[in-house]
Protein backbone atom coordinates (compact mmCIF):
# COMPACT_ATOMS: atom_id res chain seq x y z
CA UNK A 1 0.00 0.00 0.00
CA UNK A 2 1.59 3.55 -1.03
CA UNK A 3 1.40 5.74 1.62
CA UNK A 4 1.73 9.79 1.59
CA UNK A 5 3.86 11.35 4.26
CA UNK A 6 6.02 14.59 3.76
CA UNK A 7 9.89 13.62 3.55
CA UNK A 8 11.57 13.47 7.30
CA UNK A 9 12.81 17.06 7.23
CA UNK A 10 10.12 18.88 6.58
CA UNK A 11 8.15 17.74 9.57
CA UNK A 12 10.81 18.22 12.02
CA UNK A 13 10.88 20.91 14.40
CA UNK A 14 13.71 23.28 13.77
CA UNK A 15 16.82 22.25 15.93
CA UNK A 16 17.09 24.32 19.39
CA UNK A 17 19.37 27.97 19.06
CA UNK A 18 21.68 26.56 21.72
CA UNK A 19 24.43 24.49 19.98
CA UNK A 20 26.49 22.26 21.61
CA UNK A 21 30.00 22.86 22.15
CA UNK A 22 32.35 20.41 21.67
CA UNK A 23 34.24 19.01 25.19
CA UNK A 24 33.25 19.65 28.59
CA UNK A 25 33.43 23.17 29.40
CA UNK A 26 33.29 24.68 33.27
CA UNK A 27 30.05 26.22 31.88
CA UNK A 28 28.36 22.89 30.83
CA UNK A 29 29.75 21.01 33.63
CA UNK A 30 28.39 23.94 35.83
CA UNK A 31 24.76 23.30 34.04
CA UNK A 32 25.06 19.85 34.59
CA UNK A 33 25.28 20.05 38.30
CA UNK A 34 22.37 22.77 38.50
CA UNK A 35 20.21 20.58 36.47
CA UNK A 36 20.65 17.40 38.64
CA UNK A 37 20.24 19.19 41.47
CA UNK A 38 17.03 20.64 40.46
CA UNK A 39 15.43 17.66 38.59
CA UNK A 40 17.51 14.98 41.32
CA UNK A 41 14.85 15.39 43.93
CA UNK A 42 12.25 14.30 41.95
CA UNK A 43 14.62 11.27 40.40
CA UNK A 44 15.44 10.39 43.86
CA UNK A 45 11.48 10.30 44.78
CA UNK A 46 10.78 8.44 41.80
CA UNK A 47 13.15 5.80 42.07
CA UNK A 48 12.45 5.78 46.02
CA UNK A 49 8.47 4.83 45.38
CA UNK A 50 9.13 2.42 42.46
CA UNK A 51 12.42 0.48 42.43
CA UNK A 52 12.37 0.04 46.39
CA UNK A 53 9.65 -1.39 46.32
CA UNK A 54 9.41 -4.13 43.31
CA UNK A 55 13.11 -4.63 44.45
CA UNK A 56 11.53 -5.57 47.67
CA UNK A 57 8.65 -7.69 46.13
CA UNK A 58 11.22 -9.63 44.38
CA UNK A 59 12.81 -10.59 47.73
CA UNK A 60 9.93 -11.32 49.02
CA UNK A 61 8.50 -13.62 46.11
CA UNK A 62 11.34 -16.19 47.54
CA UNK A 63 10.02 -16.66 50.78
CA UNK A 64 7.45 -18.63 51.93
CA UNK A 65 5.66 -16.16 53.96
CA UNK A 66 2.21 -15.61 55.36
CA UNK A 67 1.72 -12.17 57.94
CA UNK A 68 -0.67 -14.37 60.16
CA UNK A 69 2.67 -16.53 60.34
CA UNK A 70 5.47 -14.56 60.46
CA UNK A 71 7.55 -17.29 62.46
CA UNK A 72 7.39 -19.97 59.84
CA UNK A 73 8.61 -17.58 57.09
CA UNK A 74 11.07 -19.56 55.03
CA UNK A 75 13.10 -19.22 51.71
CA UNK A 76 11.82 -21.46 49.09
CA UNK A 77 13.39 -19.87 46.16
CA UNK A 78 11.13 -19.93 43.08
CA UNK A 79 8.62 -22.22 44.12
CA UNK A 80 6.05 -19.79 44.68
CA UNK A 81 6.73 -19.27 41.03
CA UNK A 82 5.60 -22.45 40.05
CA UNK A 83 3.07 -22.66 42.41
CA UNK A 84 1.48 -19.82 40.60
CA UNK A 85 2.49 -20.75 37.31
CA UNK A 86 1.06 -24.54 37.48
CA UNK A 87 -2.49 -22.83 38.47
CA UNK A 88 -5.24 -22.87 36.60
CA UNK A 89 -6.32 -19.72 38.21
CA UNK A 90 -3.13 -17.67 37.20
CA UNK A 91 -3.88 -18.60 33.68
CA UNK A 92 -7.64 -18.16 33.75
CA UNK A 93 -6.93 -14.00 34.92
CA UNK A 94 -3.98 -13.55 32.43
CA UNK A 95 -6.85 -15.01 29.89
CA UNK A 96 -9.60 -12.22 31.20
CA UNK A 97 -7.05 -9.34 31.40
CA UNK A 98 -5.81 -10.16 28.21
CA UNK A 99 -9.19 -10.02 27.03
CA UNK A 100 -10.50 -6.98 28.37
CA UNK A 101 -7.11 -5.52 27.15
CA UNK A 102 -7.69 -6.49 23.51
CA UNK A 103 -11.06 -5.64 23.47
CA UNK A 104 -11.56 -1.95 25.05
CA UNK A 105 -8.28 -0.76 23.32
CA UNK A 106 -9.82 -2.45 19.55
CA UNK A 107 -13.14 -0.58 20.39
CA UNK A 108 -11.58 2.49 21.80
CA UNK A 109 -9.53 3.05 19.34
CA UNK A 110 -12.35 3.13 16.31
CA UNK A 111 -14.75 4.80 18.77
CA UNK A 112 -11.70 7.63 20.06
CA UNK A 113 -11.10 7.80 16.47
CA UNK A 114 -14.30 8.80 15.45
CA UNK A 115 -14.76 11.05 17.92
CA UNK A 116 -11.76 13.16 17.25
CA UNK A 117 -13.08 13.21 13.99
CA UNK A 118 -16.21 15.09 15.16
CA UNK A 119 -14.54 16.91 17.17
CA UNK A 120 -11.73 18.48 14.44
CA UNK A 121 -15.01 19.23 12.42
CA UNK A 122 -17.18 20.91 14.94
CA UNK A 123 -18.24 24.28 14.60
CA UNK A 124 -16.10 26.45 17.05
CA UNK A 125 -19.01 27.54 18.62
CA UNK A 126 -19.83 24.17 19.92
CA UNK A 127 -16.24 23.01 20.64
CA UNK A 128 -15.92 23.99 24.42
CA UNK A 129 -19.27 22.48 25.05
CA UNK A 130 -17.87 19.26 23.26
CA UNK A 131 -14.55 19.63 24.73
CA UNK A 132 -16.24 19.54 28.19
CA UNK A 133 -18.71 16.61 27.75
CA UNK A 134 -15.63 14.46 26.76
CA UNK A 135 -13.72 15.76 30.02
CA UNK A 136 -16.29 14.32 32.27
CA UNK A 137 -15.76 10.64 31.57
CA UNK A 138 -12.07 11.12 32.19
CA UNK A 139 -12.64 13.31 34.77
CA UNK A 140 -15.29 10.90 36.95
CA UNK A 141 -13.22 8.87 38.96
CA UNK A 142 -13.37 5.05 37.77
CA UNK A 143 -15.35 3.74 40.71
CA UNK A 144 -17.96 5.59 40.24
CA UNK A 145 -18.00 5.05 36.73
CA UNK A 146 -18.04 1.44 37.68
CA UNK A 147 -21.14 1.77 40.15
CA UNK A 148 -23.07 3.92 37.82
CA UNK A 149 -22.86 0.75 34.53
CA UNK A 150 -23.14 -2.20 37.87
CA UNK A 151 -26.25 -0.05 38.79
CA UNK A 152 -27.58 0.60 35.43
CA UNK A 153 -27.39 -3.49 34.38
CA UNK A 154 -27.98 -4.65 37.92
CA UNK A 155 -31.57 -6.81 38.90
CA UNK A 156 -32.03 -4.82 41.95
CA UNK A 157 -32.10 -0.89 40.46
CA UNK A 158 -30.98 -0.95 36.97
CA UNK A 159 -33.20 0.14 33.78
CA UNK A 160 -31.18 -1.75 31.16
CA UNK A 161 -33.20 -4.76 31.03
CA UNK A 162 -36.53 -2.73 30.70
CA UNK A 163 -34.95 -0.72 28.03
CA UNK A 164 -33.73 -3.58 25.75
CA UNK A 165 -35.88 -6.22 26.43
CA UNK A 166 -37.38 -5.94 23.22
CA UNK A 167 -33.64 -7.66 22.28
CA UNK A 168 -33.60 -11.36 22.01
CA UNK A 169 -32.55 -12.64 24.75
CA UNK A 170 -32.80 -10.27 27.04
CA UNK A 171 -35.19 -10.12 29.55
CA UNK A 172 -36.53 -8.24 32.92
CA UNK A 173 -34.54 -10.84 34.94
CA UNK A 174 -31.50 -10.98 32.31
CA UNK A 175 -29.10 -11.36 35.21
CA UNK A 176 -25.92 -9.49 33.71
CA UNK A 177 -23.84 -10.63 36.58
CA UNK A 178 -24.39 -14.20 36.88
CA UNK A 179 -21.77 -15.18 33.98
CA UNK A 180 -18.60 -14.45 33.05
CA UNK A 181 -19.36 -13.57 29.66
CA UNK A 182 -21.85 -11.16 30.69
CA UNK A 183 -20.23 -9.64 33.52
CA UNK A 184 -17.48 -8.91 31.12
CA UNK A 185 -19.33 -7.13 28.88
CA UNK A 186 -20.24 -4.86 31.53
CA UNK A 187 -17.04 -4.38 32.70
CA UNK A 188 -15.56 -3.63 29.28
CA UNK A 189 -18.51 -1.25 28.29
CA UNK A 190 -17.71 0.51 31.49
CA UNK A 191 -13.87 0.94 30.88
CA UNK A 192 -14.67 2.05 27.49
CA UNK A 193 -16.98 4.93 28.95
CA UNK A 194 -14.48 5.73 30.64
CA UNK A 195 -11.18 5.77 29.12
CA UNK A 196 -12.16 6.60 25.39
CA UNK A 197 -12.19 10.46 25.91
CA UNK A 198 -8.04 9.75 26.57
CA UNK A 199 -7.32 7.98 23.58
CA UNK A 200 -9.33 10.65 21.58
CA UNK A 201 -8.02 13.72 23.05
CA UNK A 202 -4.82 12.09 21.58
CA UNK A 203 -5.78 11.02 18.09
CA UNK A 204 -7.36 14.56 18.00
CA UNK A 205 -3.91 16.09 18.71
CA UNK A 206 -2.14 14.05 16.00
CA UNK A 207 -4.99 14.51 13.41
CA UNK A 208 -4.36 18.66 14.11
CA UNK A 209 -0.60 17.64 12.92
CA UNK A 210 -1.21 15.94 9.63
CA UNK A 211 -0.55 18.73 7.26
CA UNK A 212 -3.19 20.36 5.40
CA UNK A 213 -1.05 20.87 2.33
CA UNK A 214 -1.86 16.74 1.51
CA UNK A 215 -4.98 16.40 2.38
CA UNK A 216 -5.47 19.06 -0.26
CA UNK A 217 -3.10 17.45 -3.07
CA UNK A 218 -4.88 14.54 -2.52
CA UNK A 219 -8.30 15.98 -2.82
CA UNK A 220 -7.31 17.72 -6.25
CA UNK A 221 -6.37 14.51 -7.13
CA UNK A 222 -9.53 12.82 -6.69
CA UNK A 223 -9.05 10.89 -4.03
CA UNK A 224 -12.43 9.72 -2.02
CA UNK A 225 -12.97 10.24 1.81
CA UNK A 226 -12.19 7.47 2.22
CA UNK A 227 -9.00 7.13 0.19
CA UNK A 228 -7.35 10.36 1.96
CA UNK A 229 -8.17 8.80 5.28
CA UNK A 230 -6.49 5.37 4.49
CA UNK A 231 -3.52 6.51 2.48
CA UNK A 232 -2.92 10.34 4.11
CA UNK A 233 -4.46 10.73 7.09
CA UNK A 234 -3.83 7.63 9.01
CA UNK A 235 0.31 7.29 8.30
CA UNK A 236 0.29 10.69 9.11
CA UNK A 237 -0.61 10.33 12.81
CA UNK A 238 0.89 6.95 13.09
CA UNK A 239 2.89 8.28 15.78
CA UNK A 240 0.15 9.05 17.99
CA UNK A 241 -2.01 6.39 17.31
CA UNK A 242 1.11 4.23 18.74
CA UNK A 243 1.69 6.33 21.66
CA UNK A 244 -2.18 5.90 22.82
CA UNK A 245 -2.38 2.34 22.42
CA UNK A 246 0.85 1.68 24.32
CA UNK A 247 -0.56 3.66 26.65
CA UNK A 248 -3.73 2.70 27.04
CA UNK A 249 -2.61 -1.10 26.49
CA UNK A 250 -0.60 -0.48 29.67
CA UNK A 251 -3.66 1.00 31.38
CA UNK A 252 -6.19 -1.48 30.49
CA UNK A 253 -3.68 -4.27 31.25
CA UNK A 254 -3.73 -2.98 35.30
CA UNK A 255 -7.27 -3.02 35.24
CA UNK A 256 -8.81 -3.54 38.77
CA UNK A 257 -11.27 -0.63 40.51
CA UNK A 258 -14.08 -1.98 37.73
CA UNK A 259 -13.57 -5.44 38.70
CA UNK A 260 -13.84 -4.85 42.40
CA UNK A 261 -16.83 -2.86 42.07
CA UNK A 262 -18.67 -4.83 40.02
CA UNK A 263 -17.98 -8.28 40.04
CA UNK A 264 -15.44 -8.58 43.27
CA UNK A 265 -13.99 -11.36 40.87
CA UNK A 266 -17.17 -13.65 40.58
CA UNK A 267 -17.70 -16.05 38.01
CA UNK A 268 -13.55 -16.13 36.94
CA UNK A 269 -13.87 -12.35 36.07
CA UNK A 270 -10.26 -12.29 38.46
CA UNK A 271 -7.53 -9.76 36.64
CA UNK A 272 -4.13 -10.50 37.59
CA UNK A 273 -4.11 -6.89 39.92
CA UNK A 274 -7.40 -8.28 41.45
CA UNK A 275 -5.34 -11.94 41.83
CA UNK A 276 -2.26 -9.73 43.60
CA UNK A 277 -4.47 -7.83 45.29
CA UNK A 278 -6.21 -10.92 46.92
CA UNK A 279 -3.27 -13.02 47.74
CA UNK A 280 -1.55 -9.85 49.59
CA UNK A 281 -4.42 -8.15 51.26
CA UNK A 282 -7.46 -10.17 51.94
CA UNK A 283 -5.30 -13.20 52.81
CA UNK A 284 -2.23 -12.07 53.85
CA UNK A 285 -0.20 -14.15 51.64
CA UNK A 286 2.84 -11.76 51.21
CA UNK A 287 5.36 -14.51 49.07
CA UNK A 288 2.48 -15.34 47.09
CA UNK A 289 1.60 -11.69 46.43
CA UNK A 290 4.83 -10.41 45.69
CA UNK A 291 5.44 -13.29 43.52
CA UNK A 292 2.02 -12.14 41.09
CA UNK A 293 2.88 -8.55 41.34
CA UNK A 294 6.51 -9.22 39.91
CA UNK A 295 4.61 -11.55 37.10
CA UNK A 296 2.52 -8.68 36.78
CA UNK A 297 5.44 -6.26 36.47
CA UNK A 298 7.27 -8.44 34.10
CA UNK A 299 3.20 -8.70 31.57
CA UNK A 300 3.85 -5.04 31.56
CA UNK A 301 7.58 -4.88 30.18
CA UNK A 302 6.65 -7.87 28.23
CA UNK A 303 3.99 -5.50 26.10
CA UNK A 304 5.65 -2.49 26.10
CA UNK A 305 9.00 -4.07 24.68
CA UNK A 306 6.42 -5.95 22.04
CA UNK A 307 5.29 -2.13 21.15
CA UNK A 308 8.41 -0.51 21.20
CA UNK A 309 10.34 -3.38 19.34
CA UNK A 310 7.36 -5.19 17.49
CA UNK A 311 6.06 -1.65 16.23
CA UNK A 312 8.30 0.45 16.60
CA UNK A 313 7.03 2.70 18.10
CA UNK A 314 9.32 5.51 18.47
CA UNK A 315 8.77 7.15 22.18
CA UNK A 316 11.17 9.77 22.12
CA UNK A 317 10.42 11.53 18.76
CA UNK A 318 6.08 11.28 19.18
CA UNK A 319 6.60 13.52 22.28
CA UNK A 320 9.04 15.60 21.19
CA UNK A 321 12.35 14.39 22.56
CA UNK A 322 14.34 13.71 19.48
CA UNK B 1 -19.13 22.18 3.95
CA UNK B 2 -22.56 21.26 2.13
CA UNK B 3 -25.47 22.12 4.87
CA UNK B 4 -26.33 18.23 5.27
CA UNK B 5 -22.39 17.59 6.10
CA UNK B 6 -22.53 20.49 8.73
CA UNK B 7 -26.02 18.82 9.95
CA UNK B 8 -23.98 15.47 10.23
CA UNK B 9 -21.16 16.63 12.30
CA UNK B 10 -23.31 18.99 14.47
CA UNK B 11 -25.11 15.42 15.49
CA UNK B 12 -22.38 13.63 15.81
CA UNK B 13 -21.17 16.59 18.36
CA UNK B 14 -24.37 15.95 20.14
CA UNK B 15 -23.78 12.24 19.99
CA UNK B 16 -20.20 12.90 22.31
CA UNK B 17 -22.29 14.76 24.77
CA UNK B 18 -24.48 12.44 24.97
CA UNK B 19 -22.29 9.60 25.46
CA UNK B 20 -20.22 11.75 27.67
CA UNK B 21 -23.09 12.62 30.14
CA UNK B 22 -25.31 9.57 30.36
CA UNK B 23 -24.11 7.30 32.66
CA UNK B 24 -23.64 10.47 34.69
CA UNK B 25 -27.25 11.67 34.52
CA UNK B 26 -28.05 8.08 35.22
CA UNK B 27 -26.44 8.07 38.49
CA UNK B 28 -27.58 11.30 39.30
CA UNK B 29 -31.20 10.12 38.46
CA UNK B 30 -30.36 7.08 40.93
CA UNK B 31 -29.40 9.15 44.07
CA UNK B 32 -32.62 11.12 44.02
CA UNK B 33 -34.77 7.90 43.75
CA UNK B 34 -36.75 7.25 47.17
CA UNK B 35 -35.71 3.61 48.96
CA UNK B 36 -39.04 2.51 47.69
CA UNK B 37 -37.76 3.71 44.00
CA UNK B 38 -34.69 2.20 43.53
CA UNK B 39 -36.09 -1.01 42.36
CA UNK B 40 -38.57 0.96 39.42
CA UNK B 41 -36.42 -0.37 36.59
CA UNK B 42 -37.06 3.20 34.62
CA UNK B 43 -34.22 5.42 34.48
CA UNK B 44 -35.80 8.10 36.42
CA UNK B 45 -37.62 8.39 40.08
CA UNK B 46 -41.61 8.57 39.93
CA UNK B 47 -40.76 11.03 42.76
CA UNK B 48 -37.82 13.19 43.75
CA UNK B 49 -36.34 12.50 47.55
CA UNK B 50 -33.29 13.63 49.06
CA UNK B 51 -33.25 10.49 51.57
CA UNK B 52 -29.92 9.29 49.94
CA UNK B 53 -28.42 12.80 50.51
CA UNK B 54 -29.20 13.23 54.05
CA UNK B 55 -28.18 9.42 54.72
CA UNK B 56 -24.95 10.66 53.77
CA UNK B 57 -24.11 13.89 54.86
CA UNK B 58 -26.34 13.61 58.57
CA UNK B 59 -27.86 10.73 58.84
CA UNK B 60 -26.18 6.88 59.68
CA UNK B 61 -23.27 6.89 56.77
CA UNK B 62 -22.27 10.11 57.35
CA UNK B 63 -19.22 9.04 59.85
CA UNK B 64 -17.96 6.52 56.59
CA UNK B 65 -18.60 9.50 54.13
CA UNK B 66 -17.93 12.83 55.46
CA UNK B 67 -14.25 11.90 57.12
CA UNK B 68 -13.61 9.78 53.74
CA UNK B 69 -14.55 13.41 51.84
CA UNK B 70 -11.97 14.91 54.17
CA UNK B 71 -8.74 12.30 53.99
CA UNK B 72 -9.73 12.59 50.31
CA UNK B 73 -9.25 16.24 50.04
CA UNK B 74 -6.04 16.07 52.17
CA UNK B 75 -4.11 13.76 50.95
CA UNK B 76 -4.99 14.30 47.22
CA UNK B 77 -4.11 17.99 47.33
CA UNK B 78 -0.99 17.65 49.70
CA UNK B 79 0.18 15.06 47.31
CA UNK B 80 -0.28 17.05 44.08
CA UNK B 81 1.58 20.24 46.00
CA UNK B 82 4.45 17.89 46.87
CA UNK B 83 4.42 16.53 43.25
CA UNK B 84 3.79 19.83 41.78
CA UNK B 85 6.88 21.71 43.20
CA UNK B 86 9.05 18.76 43.14
CA UNK B 87 8.48 18.62 38.60
CA UNK B 88 8.51 22.24 38.78
CA UNK B 89 12.13 22.26 39.31
CA UNK B 90 12.70 19.21 37.23
CA UNK B 91 10.89 20.78 34.81
CA UNK B 92 12.79 23.99 34.96
CA UNK B 93 16.23 21.82 34.39
CA UNK B 94 14.82 19.61 31.68
CA UNK B 95 13.15 22.02 29.76
CA UNK B 96 16.30 24.90 29.96
CA UNK B 97 19.36 23.63 30.97
CA UNK B 98 21.33 21.03 28.59
CA UNK B 99 22.65 18.53 31.07
CA UNK B 100 22.66 14.42 30.11
CA UNK B 101 20.31 13.46 32.38
CA UNK B 102 17.57 15.14 30.77
CA UNK B 103 16.53 11.52 28.87
CA UNK B 104 17.04 9.42 31.95
CA UNK B 105 15.01 11.27 33.94
CA UNK B 106 12.04 11.40 31.32
CA UNK B 107 12.18 7.85 30.82
CA UNK B 108 12.25 7.10 34.23
CA UNK B 109 8.73 9.32 34.76
CA UNK B 110 7.26 7.32 31.96
CA UNK B 111 9.03 3.91 33.53
CA UNK B 112 6.89 4.78 36.49
CA UNK B 113 4.03 6.14 34.61
CA UNK B 114 3.27 2.51 33.35
CA UNK B 115 4.11 1.29 36.26
CA UNK B 116 1.63 -1.18 37.87
CA UNK B 117 -0.23 0.09 41.12
CA UNK B 118 -0.59 -3.24 42.63
CA UNK B 119 3.13 -3.99 42.22
CA UNK B 120 3.93 -1.77 44.55
CA UNK B 121 1.17 -1.98 46.76
CA UNK B 122 2.26 -5.57 47.87
CA UNK B 123 5.26 -4.69 49.25
CA UNK B 124 4.53 -1.66 50.67
CA UNK B 125 1.62 -3.16 52.65
CA UNK B 126 4.11 -5.15 54.63
CA UNK B 127 6.65 -2.29 55.10
CA UNK B 128 3.97 0.44 56.43
CA UNK B 129 2.64 -1.80 58.81
CA UNK B 130 6.07 -2.24 59.97
CA UNK B 131 6.90 1.43 60.23
CA UNK B 132 3.54 2.52 61.40
CA UNK B 133 2.74 4.46 58.35
CA UNK B 134 -0.05 2.13 57.61
CA UNK B 135 -3.14 3.78 57.45
CA UNK B 136 -1.69 6.95 58.20
CA UNK B 137 -1.83 10.12 55.61
CA UNK B 138 1.60 9.53 55.11
CA UNK B 139 0.82 5.82 54.18
CA UNK B 140 -0.79 7.32 51.19
CA UNK B 141 0.75 10.72 49.96
CA UNK B 142 4.09 8.39 49.22
CA UNK B 143 2.55 5.98 46.77
CA UNK B 144 0.48 8.80 45.75
CA UNK B 145 3.51 10.64 44.40
CA UNK B 146 4.27 7.95 41.86
CA UNK B 147 0.95 8.58 40.38
CA UNK B 148 1.24 12.46 40.23
CA UNK B 149 4.66 13.04 39.91
CA UNK B 150 5.43 11.54 36.64
CA UNK B 151 2.61 13.27 34.99
CA UNK B 152 3.49 16.29 36.56
CA UNK B 153 6.77 16.08 34.71
CA UNK B 154 6.13 15.22 31.57
CA UNK B 155 3.15 17.85 31.33
CA UNK B 156 5.24 20.60 33.01
CA UNK B 157 8.07 20.02 30.99
CA UNK B 158 6.23 20.11 28.02
CA UNK B 159 4.61 23.89 28.92
CA UNK B 160 7.96 25.09 30.29
CA UNK B 161 9.64 24.17 26.88
CA UNK B 162 7.53 26.48 25.08
CA UNK B 163 7.90 29.24 27.31
CA UNK B 164 10.03 32.50 25.54
CA UNK B 165 12.91 32.19 28.29
CA UNK B 166 14.53 34.91 26.83
CA UNK B 167 12.40 37.45 27.93
CA UNK B 168 13.58 37.37 31.62
CA UNK B 169 17.45 38.51 29.98
CA UNK B 170 15.60 41.16 27.89
CA UNK B 171 13.71 42.52 31.43
CA UNK B 172 16.94 42.30 32.90
CA UNK B 173 18.28 44.36 30.18
CA UNK B 174 15.62 47.00 30.71
CA UNK B 175 16.58 47.61 33.78
CA UNK B 176 14.28 44.84 36.04
CA UNK B 177 16.66 43.23 38.56
CA UNK B 178 16.71 39.27 38.52
CA UNK B 179 14.31 38.83 41.07
CA UNK B 180 11.50 41.26 39.24
CA UNK B 181 12.57 39.42 35.92
CA UNK B 182 10.95 36.31 37.61
CA UNK B 183 8.75 37.71 39.17
CA UNK B 184 7.15 39.42 36.66
CA UNK B 185 7.85 38.14 33.77
CA UNK B 186 8.57 33.94 33.99
CA UNK B 187 5.99 33.41 36.53
CA UNK B 188 2.96 35.02 34.76
CA UNK B 189 4.66 32.76 32.05
CA UNK B 190 4.70 29.74 33.86
CA UNK B 191 1.70 29.78 36.12
CA UNK B 192 -1.10 28.59 33.64
CA UNK B 193 1.65 25.29 33.32
CA UNK B 194 1.81 24.77 36.82
CA UNK B 195 -1.85 25.25 37.22
CA UNK B 196 -2.92 23.11 34.59
CA UNK B 197 -0.23 20.41 36.11
CA UNK B 198 -1.88 20.23 39.17
CA UNK B 199 -5.29 20.23 38.37
CA UNK B 200 -4.49 16.80 36.15
CA UNK B 201 -2.23 15.96 38.72
CA UNK B 202 -5.13 15.92 41.23
CA UNK B 203 -7.43 14.07 39.17
CA UNK B 204 -4.92 11.30 39.25
CA UNK B 205 -4.98 11.19 42.59
CA UNK B 206 -8.56 11.54 43.41
CA UNK B 207 -9.04 8.60 41.36
CA UNK B 208 -6.58 6.05 43.40
CA UNK B 209 -8.47 3.12 44.65
CA UNK B 210 -5.53 0.20 44.70
CA UNK B 211 -3.85 2.01 47.39
CA UNK B 212 -6.81 3.58 49.04
CA UNK B 213 -8.42 0.45 49.57
CA UNK B 214 -4.76 -1.95 50.42
CA UNK B 215 -2.80 0.69 52.61
CA UNK B 216 -5.53 1.92 54.99
CA UNK B 217 -8.14 0.54 57.32
CA UNK B 218 -10.06 3.02 59.22
CA UNK B 219 -11.60 6.05 58.60
CA UNK B 220 -8.29 8.02 59.91
CA UNK B 221 -7.09 7.94 56.08
CA UNK B 222 -9.31 6.14 54.25
CA UNK B 223 -10.13 7.79 51.19
CA UNK B 224 -13.41 8.29 49.01
CA UNK B 225 -13.21 5.50 46.37
CA UNK B 226 -12.01 3.28 48.90
CA UNK B 227 -14.92 3.72 51.12
CA UNK B 228 -17.48 3.56 48.17
CA UNK B 229 -15.99 0.63 47.53
CA UNK B 230 -16.63 -0.80 51.06
CA UNK B 231 -20.30 0.86 51.20
CA UNK B 232 -21.32 -2.30 49.51
CA UNK B 233 -19.65 -4.97 51.32
CA UNK B 234 -20.75 -3.27 55.11
CA UNK B 235 -24.38 -3.97 55.65
CA UNK B 236 -24.56 -0.64 56.77
CA UNK B 237 -28.02 0.08 55.04
CA UNK B 238 -30.56 -2.20 53.20
CA UNK B 239 -30.26 -1.14 50.02
CA UNK B 240 -26.78 0.87 49.39
CA UNK B 241 -27.53 1.26 46.30
CA UNK B 242 -29.13 4.51 46.68
CA UNK B 243 -26.89 6.10 49.46
CA UNK B 244 -23.64 5.11 47.14
CA UNK B 245 -25.47 6.72 44.12
CA UNK B 246 -25.67 10.66 46.26
CA UNK B 247 -22.19 9.93 47.53
CA UNK B 248 -20.76 9.18 43.38
CA UNK B 249 -22.66 12.50 42.65
CA UNK B 250 -20.91 14.39 45.71
CA UNK B 251 -16.96 13.04 44.97
CA UNK B 252 -17.66 13.90 40.87
CA UNK B 253 -19.04 17.71 41.90
CA UNK B 254 -15.56 18.74 42.54
CA UNK B 255 -14.15 17.28 38.61
CA UNK B 256 -16.81 18.27 36.96
CA UNK B 257 -16.15 21.75 38.14
CA UNK B 258 -13.00 21.50 37.35
CA UNK B 259 -13.43 20.21 33.93
CA UNK B 260 -16.25 22.77 33.46
CA UNK B 261 -13.43 26.16 34.21
CA UNK B 262 -10.65 24.65 32.77
CA UNK B 263 -11.51 22.58 30.27
CA UNK B 264 -9.21 23.98 27.35
CA UNK B 265 -6.19 24.13 29.45
CA UNK B 266 -6.47 20.40 30.47
CA UNK B 267 -7.23 18.92 27.04
CA UNK B 268 -4.01 21.18 26.47
CA UNK B 269 -2.21 20.13 29.62
CA UNK B 270 -3.15 16.16 28.67
CA UNK B 271 -1.84 16.27 24.80
CA UNK B 272 1.26 18.69 25.17
CA UNK B 273 2.63 16.22 27.47
CA UNK B 274 1.75 13.00 25.40
CA UNK B 275 2.02 13.80 21.14
CA UNK B 276 4.29 16.19 20.48
CA UNK B 277 5.45 16.07 16.93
Amino acid sequence: MSTTTLPPGEKTRPAPARGRRAGISDRSRAERKLGWMLAGPAFAVMLLVTAYPILQAVYDSLFDFRLTDPENKSFTGLSNYSVILTDRIWWTSLAVTLLITVVTVAVELVLGFALALVMMKALSAIRPVIRAAILIPYAVITVVSAFAWQYAFSLDSGFVNSWLGWLPGISADTDWFGGTWKSLFVVCIAEIWKTTPFISLLLLAGLAQVPEVLQEAAKVDGATWWQRMRRVTIPNMKAAIMVALLFRSLDAFRVFDSIFIMTGGANNTETVSFLAYRQTIARLEIGLGSAVSVLLFVCVVLICALFIKGFKVDLASARGEG
Amino acid sequence: MSRKERNLWILGGIGIVVYALFPVAWIVSLSLKAPADIANQQFLPTKLSWTNYELILTGSASDLFLPALRNSFGICLIATAISCVLAMFAAYAIARLDFPGKKVILSTALGVAIFPVISIVTPLFNLWRQIGLYDTWPGLIIPYLSLTLPISIWTLSAFFREIPWEMEQAAQVDGATSWQAFRKVIVPLAAPGVFTTAIIAFFIAWNDFVYGISLTSTEASRPVPAALGLFSGASQFEAPNGPIAAAAVIVTIPVVVLVLLFQRRIVAGLTNGAVKG
